[in-house]
């Protein structure tokens, strides 16, 4: 009995650390549905609306994700090839409204939708 | 830096001591303050000396927000400008927000009273926040009396942003003579605020207080609603109460350039909240009901002040309050104490 504790005790362990690596490496982005996918940014390449995004950037994102989104000790740059082409603007949004709570992204529902897309006009600029 | 408010204005005569304890507080955290350039100093510094020193008004109230205007820290925070009702929004996980409210009333049949709590919120986990709270109050002609600690945390089940988002709060508190008035529950009202400290204190209030919290998100607009039930663990039966608020900043998009007052800086609302009566008698016979505006400023240095004068809706409520809120976050806080750290 007590065997079968343990043993379900590591199963338990082992598939939380393997959820965690998936998240890590992008797992969300399957979550996104092809009508936030396919969302385009109305601020897109904007410099105001820009420079609005890296006000809202340095006050709510940089403390985790580096001042220059060059990234943490335990949180990912936006600088990677998945932040800068793999997702799309409507994706980065769904995650930015979604969070991904499990891994310590928070919802940042609580932001106006028109300041988010103004953050990711500047996250997208800088692999430009 | 100096503290003017606390140098313009002598201190009673009765509070020898006091004033004695908040002078050598205050130099030490000047000296704080000198080395460093902080919000949490600033304000700190401004509201313990103060509250210490002077019996507190809604004059020295309003000259604390002065105050406060002319800081010159720097940090950010996201606030909805509700003092009784919670959003669905949780702290971000790592940071520490302080806070301190402070409401100030008077009851048609008792002294004028200002309840205070000072908060500290922090961010366990995205889905998990938990927050500590020591409250005190001030009753005219009477005693000003510390009234005990609260303990309290918020779990969001749904992991996702919904049309409704639920966030269950469980809190246990341990308060006597409280008029912090943070909730309103059961038969809660005016007539509460009576009987003097060195009576009230004496009935301890050992409770458990559950929420289910409801908020939504729509076009910049904040809706939340709150359904409150709360338990003395002394044996009395379950009160209930509810709480309302809908706001939203008053401007939606980020300006290209930092700014003082311009309009994303704001955000103004409403908030209704009252007593739903208890299990023996439920419904909204001789419960109070308090509703009224509620704004809040984010000031450059990161500093958020709110201020809101609600007004009681039937004779068992108290007929006006003014409430006053600061607070400040501190971005992952516990990073600052590694070495190393990016902060």
């Amino acid at each position: 009995m007590r065997i079968h504790f343990k043993a379900s005790v590591f199963i338990l362990a082992l598939s939380s650390t393997l959820a965690t690596f998936a998240a890590a490496n992008g797992a969300w982005l399957k979550n996104v549905s092809a009508h936030d996918h396919e969302r385009t940014n109305p601020y897109k390449d904007q410099p105001d609306a820009i420079a609005g995004g890296k006000r809202i950037f340095e006050q709510n994102c940089s403390p985790c994700h580096g001042k220059n989104a060059e990234g943490t000790k335990k949180r990912p740059p936006l600088r990677s090839e998945r932040v800068q082409h793999e997702a799309t603007d409507g994706d980065i949004h769904w995650l930015l409204v979604n969070g991904n709570m499990r891994k310590g992204m928070p919802s940042w529902a609580k932001l106006p939708d028109q300041q988010l897309w103004q953050v990711i006009a500047y996250v997208k600029s800088l692999g430009q | 830096m100096d503290i003017a408010p606390s140098a313009a204005l002598p201190p009673p005569p009765d509070s020898a001591l006091l004033h004695v304890v908040a002078t050598i507080l205050k130099r030490k955290m000047q000296r704080a303050l000198a080395r460093q350039n902080s919000a949490l100093y600033h304000c700190l510094t401004l509201l313990v000396a103060t509250e210490l020193q002077y019996e507190w008004n809604m004059k020295k109230l309003a000259a604390i927000c002065l105050f406060g205007l002319f800081l010159g820290v720097r940090a950010e925070a996201q606030e909805r400008p509700y003092f009784v009702t919670y959003s669905h929004e949780m702290e971000e996980p790592g940071n520490l927000d302080i806070e301190f409210f402070s409401v100030n009333g008077k009851p048609d049949s008792a002294n004028r009273f200002v309840g205070s709590n000072i908060e500290f919120e922090y961010g366990v986990k995205a889905w998990w926040t938990s927050e500590f709270y020591l409250d005190g109050q001030m009753t005219q002609h009477d005693s000003a009396i510390f009234t005990g600690f609260r303990w309290e945390n918020r779990f969001r089940p749904l992991l996702r942003e919904h049309w409704i988002n639920p966030v269950i709060y469980v809190e246990f508190e341990n308060t006597s003579a409280d008029k912090a008035l943070r909730e309103v529950v059961g038969h809660d009202g005016a007539a509460d605020f009576v009987d003097p400290n060195a009576i009230a204190r004496l009935d301890k209030e050992r409770e458990i207080e559950t929420k289910l919290i409801l908020g939504s998100n729509y076009k910049g607009w904040n809706f939340s609603e709150n359904i409150i039930a709360e338990k003395n663990l002394a044996g009395d039966p379950w009160e209930f109460g509810y709480a309302l608020g809908a706001s939203r900043p008053l401007g939606l998009t980020a300006s290209a350039h930092d700014c003082t007052f311009c309009r994303e800086k704001f955000q103004a609302g409403v908030e209704m909240y009252g007593g739903l009566g208890d299990t023996y008698s439920l419904g909204t016979h001789l419960t109070s009901h308090y509703a009224g505006p509620t704004i809040n400023w984010i000031a450059p240095n990161g500093v958020t002040l709110s201020f809101s004068p609600q007004f009681g809706l039937n004779d068992y409520s108290i007929p006006r309050l003014y409430r006053v809120g600061v607070s400040y976050e501190i971005d992952q806080f516990f990073s600052r104490f590694h070495r190393g750290s990016a902060q």
